[in-house]
Parts: structure tokens; sequence; C-alpha cells
């Protein structure tokens, strides 16, 4: 089967590189998947998990603030962070998610909503992608 | 001329001094050593986001974004980046002096700029000044985390973005080798010299606009370049104070052996005066 080679690059280092035979994640405007031989393309990534389809099995990355760059045999993904299901530290993203939730309900002014949300987001995005990884 | 126990305590403490120094200096390299690994993991990064940039930039002439264009500059901010702690050379003045300098060159009020500062050193400087000093970060780990500067990087471009300031400056130690370093300028914002390199670059389809993705990928360049730049310090700050500290291991050793030559001396001064004046009580007696 045809493969694409996939990048996950942070700048505190490279995450994950393989050939997988598709890519997908969800992009600002939706879902997207990638298959090789896809026309260069650069698109901005929601927070949340890119699925990467290799030998039948399905391996997920979760990605904080980053975007895409496909090229036909090379997909490149920068993200601001990035961990494979099983690097996440899930009792460090259940402390971020207690924490954000706390924040959210304290209802007060000098809460900062918009980023207790995102770290929210974040958390809960990390927590699935642990919890989906079998 | 000191006396012997004078010297000799001198001789102790020095050592004592040159023992410290020698350790900190293999300390400095292998943290040198990391920060190396550290900016050459980051790279890939760096490169790739370059150049999508570089290539939306060119690729999509129409598409623009404020972060690219400049606009009156009615207040600049200058983002220095200098070490928590001292004992590396002239590491931390050379920032500050080059920094200094061009405040002072193009600025005459107090209100014309504002100061972000990275590192203890500079934060206590420009305070100690009186100047505007809009965020500072200290403690900052040797081998910092991109998670660890996000909130000043975001905070810079994010301000930037409301106006806050119209021109960002940064200010920081760029690693040459272990033995050299050079104070850098670079102008992070507006970002006007992305397009600099476009040799075959790819078209890119834009999902869903180019502006959708200047929108999200300017903000990060821009953090990523203040990042590079504080990788690169750090590198630096390691290299410098291995240097100091190598040189002063070095003073002392010298200190030293010049001062083991003047305690040989006064001890050798010493029995030849007792000498003569066994000698000279000897002869006394005979008479």
């Amino acid at each position: 089967m045809k493969t694409v080679n996939v990048n996950i690059v942070t700048p505190d280092g490279p995450v994950y590189e393989s050939a997988v035979e598709m890519v997908s994640t969800k992009a600002q405007s939706g879902e997207l998947g990638i298959l090789p031989g896809h026309i260069p393309m650069v698109a901005p990534l929601e927070i949340g998990a890119v699925r990467l389809k290799k030998e039948g099995r399905t391996e997920l990355v979760a990605l904080t603030g980053g975007f895409l760059e496909v090229r036909p045999e090379q997909v490149t993904i920068l993200a601001q962070a990035a961990e494979p299901a099983t690097e996440i530290d899930i009792e460090r993203a259940k402390e971020a998610r207690q924490r954000a939730e706390r924040l959210l309900q304290a209802q007060q002014d000098n809460v900062d909503f918009k980023r207790a949300e995102l770290a929210l987001r974040r958390a809960m995005n990390r927590i699935d992608v642990y919890e989906n990884k079998m | 001329m000191a006396s012997l126990r004078d010297i000799k305590n001198r001789i102790t403490s020095t050592k004592k001094t040159s023992q410290i120094t020698k350790a900190m200096e293999m300390v400095s390299a292998s943290k040198l050593s990391r920060a190396e690994d550290n900016a050459k993991s980051f790279n890939p990064y760096m490169n790739k986001i370059q150049e999508v940039v570089a290539s939306i930039a060119t690729g999509a002439k129409d598409a623009s974004h404020p972060m690219l264009e400049n606009r009156p500059v009615k207040k600049t901010a200058y983002l220095v980046i200098t070490s928590d702690r001292g004992l590396a050379g002239a590491y931390n003045s050379n920032v500050i002096r080059s920094a200094m300098n061009a405040i002072n060159s193009r600025h005459s009020s107090k209100d014309e700029y504002v100061i972000l500062a990275i590192g203890r050193v500079g934060r206590d400087f420009f305070a100690k000044r009186g100047m505007n000093i809009i965020d500072s970060i200290i403690g900052l780990p040797d081998q910092p985390s991109f998670a660890d500067v996000k909130e000043i990087t975001g905070k810079a471009v994010g301000m930037y973005a409301d106006e806050a300031f119209d021109e960002l400056y940064m200010y920081y130690n760029h690693f040459v080798s272990a033995i050299s370093q050079e104070v850098t300028e670079k102008k992070v914002l507006p970002l006007t010299d992305v397009a600099a390199e476009t040799s075959a670059m790819t078209s890119y389809e834009f999902e869903p606009s180019p502006e959708a993705i200047l929108e999200v990928l300017l903000p990060q360049y821009a953090e990523s370049l203040i990042y590079g730049a504080l990788l690169d310090g750090k590198a630096s700050e390691h290299a410098a104070r291995m240097t100091a500290m190598k040189s002063a291991t070095d003073n002392a050793k010298d200190l030293i052996d010049s001062l083991s030559l003047s305690y040989n001396r006064a001890r050798q001064a010493a029995i030849t005066q007792e000498i003569t004046e066994i000698v000279g009580g000897a002869a006394a007696q005979e008479n």
C-alpha cells in the first residue's frame, strides 16, 4: 500500500516520524483526511488528535495549536505541543482539567475565561487521546 | 614582606576558590552541550515554519496581516535576554550595553519605549533606572522548554497585536562558538523580512484561506523566533560562563604559583636569618 511520510515537530524537538497510509485530523475548517499523493496544502489545526493509520492499526497523537503542511510525499505537522498517546502524562492532564474547571466555575472577574477554557480543552484532548489509545 | 602564615593562608584560600571555579567550569561545559542539543532539536521546527511563512508571503501576495505591515511607530518594545546569575564574564553587560545604546540613541523620553526583560540581571538593571518594564520572566530553567516561555512570548505577540507597541526588537547573545558570542539585535515585529529566501517554493492550496492561515501562523512564527533567541542566549550564557570560569581557574593557578614562590623565598629568608644568628652567636662566644 502507498504510504506518506509524516513528521510531527514541536519547538522542543521532533515528536513523531513514520510512513503511514492515512492521516486524519481536525482542521479549523473541518475534518481532514490526507492520503498519499495529496496536492500541496497548508491548513491550521484545532486542538485535537491526529489519527495515523499504519498497517491496519491507528496511532493517536494529541496536538495543541498547530498547522499542517502537506506535500505529495510528505506531511509535516507543526505544533506548539504534541504527545503520542503512549507518552501522555495522564495525571498531569487530569490535574489541569480540574484546575481549569475550578477556574471556570469560580465566576470571578479576575479570571481569564478564554485562557481557562483553552486550558480545559487541551486537558480534555489529552485525556481523550489517552483513553482511546487501545 | 607578608609573614609566612599570611602567604600560606592566601594560597589555601586561592586554592579553594579555584576548586569552585573549576567545578563551575565543568558544570557549564555539560550544560552547554545540552543547550546545543536543544537548539539543534528546535531547528527542524524553525526551518519548517520559516519555509511555510515565506512561501505564503510570496505565494499569496494579496494576503495581508497586521504583523506583516509597518505602522507608524509610537512605542517601541525591547526584549532583552540576560541571565539570572552573574559570573558569566561580560555576557550580561554586553547585551545591556548594546540595548542601552540603542535606546539612548533612538528615544528622548521614557514614554517612547517599554522593556520586556528575560533574566534577573536585565530586569534589575532596567528597574533600577526606572524604565517601564511591562513584563519580565526570571528563574527560567537551564534547558527551557517551549511551555516555559509561552507566557512571555504570547504576551509580547499579543501586545503587538493590540497595538500596545508598534515595533519589537530583541537583544541577545548569539552563540558563535564556545569562546565567542555576539550581541545580536533582531527586529521581531513587524515581520518584514520573511520573504527573504525564496528558492524552490511549493505553491500551496490554502485551507480555508491564506488570511486565516497567516492569522494562526504568524503569531506562532514570532513566538518561535523569540524562543529560538532564548535557546541561543542560553547556549551563549553557558559558553560565556564556561570561558569566564576557565580564565578564573587559570588566573588562580598563576596566583598560586607566584604566591608559592614568595612563600618559599620568605621561608628561605627566615632560615638564612636563623643560621646567621646562630653563627653570629657562636662567633661571639668564641671571642
